[in-house]
């Protein structure tokens, strides 16, 4: 034994080792790949060993391995095995290797929950330690179900090397098992006066994340931190605290008041500057209101950014912006200092300088500012920085409402001006810019139209490398512009041939599909254009054109784009063809886009109340077969706007048709609750189509060029904008004391001049920014931003209140069918709460080993419907076995008709389709579960759920059930074999009941099913009637098992021992996956697994009689074969 | 929470991951990559924090280095972490490092990384700060390799000689990672108790 020992070890010294294996994947730089891989091939021979040392050092590879990327999954069991190992050195190497790769959708990983609870319990305080570390890495929901217990155990131990890590770790623990935190806090609570220091701070610093979620739960802590703030010298844990105290104040603002002495006193006294930015952080947070003070932190703040320190200017930076939300003022006096960190090197306090920037514009520096940026657009290196100052630059412009924007061309201008941007992500946001500001802002729309027009003309610089980029996203937006604001275009033609180009179909699909439906729009105001000043040559050629170019978007690959394009060249062949017998077609067409767009809160459909009496979720009418309803929305993936366009768009246009749909249309909008109505402003028109009149009217700001030759430049507005200032306060100081301005016309900036302050300068044009329309009586806005799935929702739970029973951690248990649950959806839910309890701590050590033999019961569940003849009605029952007890009567001749029995019982058995042993009747169901009795080894109890399912009231039951030789009904003394026994209840409609029976068993080796009737009177208002109720029940061979946990080294015995009887059985035909089977056989059989490598798994179990049940479960491959494998039994030698 | 964290070299050879979320390997080593592109075209005496990593995400996310040497310390944190905090624990972190393997330097941790997976397991537990006291960590880390020792006993004897003379082909590096150099911008915490 020695010699083995040490031949084994001479033989490890010569295996690579962690060392070799860097060391050969330095030497191997060419060929790392290869080089690795054969390691991998290595590390799998060694895997293989017996050898505990050889698998660690094996495992300890792998971590390294997977440290470089590679997948170690696969060596999950291995990991579990060296976990398992008694060493400590052993042990450590397997929970580091656990933690690098284990995750919740580990399948082994269930495996584990036994020796972590061992390791847990170790005295070995090393274990308990690596344990816990390891754990806190993969922990998962059945896990922290399972040990919580456990490990709040842990926190009381005697050693604060393992309290503190056991306090720890219960935040992973609540955070998985949410229904662990109330029972736990009172003892975590206790903890934070803990007499060592490290637990302590874990306790401060569970408590502290648990807070900074849920605050509110935590206020009536507040006193015991106070208490910890004031006494502890730990700056650690003074950080966590006061952090926490920014979280509470916002809810308690007499806690901002107390707190703010301590914290003055600890800015003073405290020499460490985490601590003194954290109470600077916290003074902000709850000083709301004293504005003296907060002045005081920003100038606190202000040494702190102009300190040479960049973590510190970055810092102040960064505890300014909280300033800035409550006290905007005292910030914006330190622009100058802001606007300098723009300029530093370091990208991360540019970012924070920005951040600022936003709360700092107004009406008066925002051109400058933006003008700031955009140097820095031009000049920033990193894509990241760059698309962050884009999106500043719109943040800043659109913030409240466009609050700050005087003048809307110099915005359309930086918006135009931002599209030269090269690989941004931001392209949609510079489209949905340019389509809020040209609804919304009526004036703009001519401005707006030419800019959108030259872009579109120049698309090929956007577009040139553009499948990457975002930024062909304008394009979207241009084209949608100038389609549905085409009167306002000057060269349509030209637009409209610079959307027919051929390299438009190389844009991404939706913007094609935007092009196409805007041609449209594009081309009826051309046509009308033409029609109107007489010119049908010009007009037939511009169909002509249409025509031509339509096809290449017929043949797009992209069906929304095809879809379009050919019911558009259809209409337009048409028109071809009223425009060849010259007749007038430019009304009509022109009609197809009547109406005006208003602009639409985002949440407006969402904001629409449901008016009183309708439900939803009713049907209208009977479910459709397969019709679809008139006026089913097609479901576009396009705005609003797009929707209502393609609704609108008919591939034939008759006039009368047209006219009555419209009508139709109209009708429906006033009848429809939904709808949302156009705003008063006035509605265009399609009779009166010619004429001015009802364009809305611009009002041209005179001293702007209206086309700026090429790309625009917004400098221009920045110089324009300050000439015009001067030339207001000019004016101003004239008109000093006349009366304020009158009016605006096409002239007012000059006339329109507030004596009210300089701030308040006037805006470039009359701006009549529409707002989004919102539905009448929405509901005011209220959990918009909450997300249902945010992990730490669960944790909000009320720590005041009492602790209920109920609310107990689950105390130990062991790994029987229950941590098995598998996604077995089949299973019935009634069969969870009925689990009983049992604590067996016989078997409790542990080593590896890998079972071969097993033996194997198979109970068989099945369901049985029966007629009566009687009745009319049709009776079904539910059964349902579950375990049995049992009392002793006869404890011989087991061996070999087990052995049988097992082999026969798995053949009828057929693990992958168990019919669920439910079924029912019209008038009642029987439900019933048999469980073993441990003190009893030859009885079972059965209990029957009966259950009524009519409306008539069920009375007088009386079970009965055909003995067999074997197992007989435990009958009241005195009674006859063949009578019945009365069920003690009674059954109202809907109810159900259950009734428990006993049965007792000569032997346990043999499935029996006894038939059995259930007689009652059926009452209600006509009378009453004597009714029957046929049914089996099944006792297979696995209903006389309980599940019982083993542990492997005692399974090992077991297997040795050489008392096992063997037989083996292959089952073909098993669809679902390995893991699903084990849950099965562990659900129904009452199984546990003791270990399982790959697709292959020991399983255990004891019958009531006390024999041992061994299981061998293997995959093989192609097919899944069920090996049932060497199955025996045995006298245990304890009973 | 501390979210992960990362040592790499300066060409971005990862030196240790410890990631407290789960992410594939795949995406891990992608956040590797991410994390050294950030960190590395940083000029020295720029500030230690760094926002805007996209892959371990979140806005609420931060990344806080220091970088001695020819070594990146990286730790992926989020706002409930004082960043000040987080520099002195990389802090600590290094002089433990230092203290365990007596003069640390790169190839220290190049083969050995378990060790300074133990290490670090002693300091930071499951994404949040376990100990910060250098001494404390060092007792435990020194308890347990006598543990491991005796468990060795005379089984390992040979291996450990074996191993010795593997060593001895080892290229000489110079064996500084120089955390004398940068010594500490920040006013720190005085002492961690």
């Amino acid at each position: 034994m020695a010699l083995k020992m040490v031949k084994g070890s001479i033989d490890r010294m010569f295996d690579k080792n962690l060392q070799d294996l860097v060391r050969g994947i330095r030497n191997h730089k060419e060929d790392e790949a290869k080089y690795i891989s054969q390691c991998i091939d290595e590390i799998k021979q060694e895997l293989k060993q017996d050898n505990i040392a050889v698998k660690s050092n094996a495992v300890c590879k792998l971590t390294y391995l997977q440290m470089l990327g590679y997948d170690i999954s696969w060596a999950a069991f291995n990991i579990i095995e060296v976990m398992s190992a008694s060493k400590f050195t052993f042990k450590r190497i397997g929970y580091l290797a656990a933690s690098q790769c284990f995750h919740e959708g580990t399948d082994v990983i269930m495996l584990t929950t036994n020796q972590i609870r061992k390791d847990l319990s170790s005295p070995n305080q090393y274990d308990t330690g690596v344990a816990l570390t390891g754990l806190s890495c993969f922990v998962t929901p059945d896990l922290a179900r399972d040990l919580a217990n456990d490990i709040m155990t842990l926190m009381s131990h005697t050693k604060p090397y393992i309290r503190k890590k056991a306090v720890l770790i219960m935040y992973k623990v609540f955070l998985k098992y949410p229904e662990s935190l109330r029972p736990a806090f009172p003892r975590l609570k206790e903890k934070l006066e803990d007499p060592d220091p490290g637990v302590q701070s874990a306790a401060v610093n569970v408590i502290c994340e648990l807070a900074r979620r849920n605050p509110k739960n935590y206020l009536s802590l507040a006193p015991l931190f106070f208490k910890l703030m004031t006494s502890s010298t730990n700056n650690w844990v003074l950080i966590k605290i006061i952090k926490l105290f920014g979280a509470l104040t916002p809810l308690e603002p007499r806690l901002g008041k107390k707190l703010i002495e301590p914290l003055t006193n600890l800015i003073h006294s405290t020499s460490a500057m985490s601590l003194l930015y954290e109470c600077v952080n916290t003074v902000i947070a709850c000083n709301k209101h004293g504005l003296s003070f907060s002045q005081l932190c920003v100038q606190k703040l202000r040494i702190l950014i102009e300190d040479s320190d960049q973590n510190l200017k970055y810092l102040g930076l960064l505890a300014m912006s909280k300033i800035l939300k409550t006290h905007p003022k005292s910030v914006q006096s330190h622009k100058d200092l802001i606007l300098q960190c723009l300029d530093d090197k370091d990208e991360s306090i540019r970012l924070r300088a920005l951040d600022l920037l936003y709360g700092m514009v107004s009406k008066k520096n925002l051109m400058e500012i933006v003008k700031k940026l955009m140097i820095h657009v031009d000049k920033a290196e990193g894509t990241t920085y760059r698309d962050e100052l884009l999106t500043k630059i719109i943040d800043i412009c659109s913030q409240s409402n466009y609050q700050y924007i005087t003048n809307f061309e110099w915005y359309i201008s930086i918006l135009v001006e931002l599209t030269r941007l090269e690989g941004t992500r931001h392209g949609h946001l510079i489209a949905a810019q340019m389509l809020d500001v040209a609804i919304r802002v009526k004036a703009i729309r001519k401005f707006a139209v030419s800019q959108m027009a030259m872009l579109l003309d120049n698309a090929h610089l956007i577009a040139s490398n553009t499948q990457r980029n975002g930024i062909c996203e304008v394009l979207y937006a241009a084209a949608w512009i100038c389609g549905e604001f085409s009167e306002h275009l000057e060269e349509a033609n030209q637009t409209l041939e610079a959307m027919l180009r051929p390299k438009v179909t190389t844009l991404p699909g939706h913007i094609q599909a935007v092009y196409v439906q805007n041609m449209v729009k594009l081309y009826a105001s051309i046509l009308q254009q033409k029609e109107q000043s007489g010119e049908k040559e010009a007009a037939q050629e511009i169909t002509q054109l249409m025509i031509e170019r339509l096809p290449q978007f017929v043949q797009s690959a992209d069906l929304e784009v095809q879809e379009r394009a050919s019911c558009i060249l259809q209409l337009i062949k048409y028109i071809q063809k009223l425009q060849i017998k010259e007749v007038p077609v430019a009304e009509e067409v022109i009609a197809l886009f009547a109406g005006e767009l208003n602009p639409v809160a985002p949440k407006a459909q969402k904001k629409v109340p449901v008016p009183e009496g309708l439900d939803l979720d009713a049907w209208i009418n009977e479910p459709p077969s397969d019709s679809e309803s008139e006026d089913e929305k097609p479901k576009t993936i396009f705005h609003d706007e797009e929707q209502r366009h393609s609704r609108h768009r008919q591939p034939e246009i008759d006039e009368e048709e047209l006219a009555r749909r419209r009508e139709a249309r109209k009708q429906e909008q006033a009848n429809n609750p939904f709808y949302i109505k156009s705003s008063p402003s006035p509605q265009k028109r399609y009779q009166d189509t010619p004429g001015v009149e009802h364009i809305p009217v611009v009002q041209i700001d005179l001293s702007v060029p209206l086309k700026v030759p090429g790309m625009p430049m917004s400098d221009q507005y920045v110089k324009l904008e300050e000439e015009r200032r001067h030339k207001q306060k000019l004016e101003k100081d004239k008109k000093k004391k006349k009366q304020k301005k009158e009016k605006r016309g096409k002239h007012h900036r000059h006339n329109s001049l507030h004596t009210e302050s300089e701030e308040d300068i006037t805006p470039a044009h009359h701006v009549d920014i529409i707002t989004e329309e919102m539905p009448e009586n929405a509901l005011p806005s209220d959990e918009d931003d909450k997300d249902p799935n945010d992990p730490y929702k669960a944790l909000d739970i009320d720590l005041d209140k009492p602790l209920a029973d109920s609310e107990k951690l689950p105390v130990q248990r062991h790994r029987n069918a229950e941590t098995l649950k598998s996604p077995d959806s089949e299973a019935p839910p009634v069969e969870k709460s009925k689990k009983p309890k049992k604590k067996e701590k016989k078997h409790r050590e542990k080593e590896r080993d890998k079972g071969k033999k097993k033996e194997k019961e198979k109970k068989v569940v099945e369901e049985e419907e029966e007629k009566k003849k009687s009745s009319k009605h049709k009776k079904k029952k539910h059964k349902k076995e579950k375990e049995e007890k049992s009392k002793d009567k006869k404890k011989s001749k087991k061996k070999h008709h087990s052995e049988e029995e097992a082999t026969e019982s798995v053949q009828n058995g057929t693990l992958d389709d168990e019919p669920l042993p439910v079924s029912s009747c019209a008038l009642a169901a029987l439900t019933y579960d048999i469980q073993g009795n441990l003190q009893n080894d030859s009885q079972v109890t059965v209990s029957v759920i009966f259950e009524n399912k009519s409306t008539s009231f069920l009375k007088s039951m009386e079970l009965n059930v055909l003995d067999s030789l074997n197992t007989k009904m435990l009958r009241p003394e005195g009674s006859s074999v063949h009578d019945g026994i009365p069920v003690p209840f009674q059954l109202p409609p809907g109810i159900s009941n259950e009734a428990q029976f006993v049965f007792t068993l000569q032997s346990i080796v043999m499935a029996q099913k006894l038939k059995g009737t259930l007689s009652f009177i059926v009452k209600n208002d006509e009378g009453s009637t004597h009714e029957k109720l046929d049914f089996k029940l099944h006792f297979s061979c696995a209903s006389y098992l309980i599940t019982t946990p083993c542990y492997s080294d005692a399974f090992a015995k077991l297997l040795e021992s050489g008392d096992l009887h063997m037989s083996s059985i292959k089952v073909d035909g098993i669809s679902i996956s390995f893991q699903h089977l084990l849950a099965k056989i562990c659900f129904h059989h009452h199984f546990s697994v003791v270990e399982r490598v790959d697709s292959c798994a020991s399983m255990y179990s004891r019958s009531i009689q006390g024999h041992h049940v061994c299981l061998l479960v293997k995959k093989v491959t192609f097919s899944i074969l069920l090996e049932r494998g060497k199955y025996s039994c045995l006298k245990c030698p304890g009973t | 929470m501390i979210k992960a964290i990362l040592i790499f070299n300066n060409h971005g050879k990862p030196r240790l991951s410890k990631f407290y979320q789960r992410y594939s390997e795949d995406t891990q080593q992608q956040i590797i990559r991410e994390t050294f592109h950030l960190v590395s075209k940083r000029d020295e005496n720029v500030c230690n924090f760094l926002e805007g990593g996209l892959l371990i995400g979140g806005s609420d996310n931060k990344l806080i280095y220091r970088h001695y040497a020819t070594l990146y310390f990286v730790f992926c944190v989020d706002s409930s972490e004082s960043e000040l905090g987080i520099l002195d624990l990389i802090q600590v972190f290094v002089e433990t490092l230092d203290k365990c393997f007596e003069n640390v330097c790169e190839l220290d941790l190049i083969f050995h990384v378990d060790k300074v997976h133990n290490i670090l397991a002693e300091m930071v537990m499951g994404g949040m700060v376990l100990e910060t006291n250098m001494n404390e960590i060092v007792t435990q880390i020194d308890a347990q390799n006598k543990l491991e020792k005796s468990e060795a006993g005379l089984a390992g004897a040979p291996a450990r000689a074996v191993s010795a003379v593997k060593n001895m082909n080892l290229p000489e590096i110079p064996r500084n990672i120089n955390i004398g150099d940068i010594s500490i911008k920040v006013p720190n915490l005085p002492t961690f108790k």
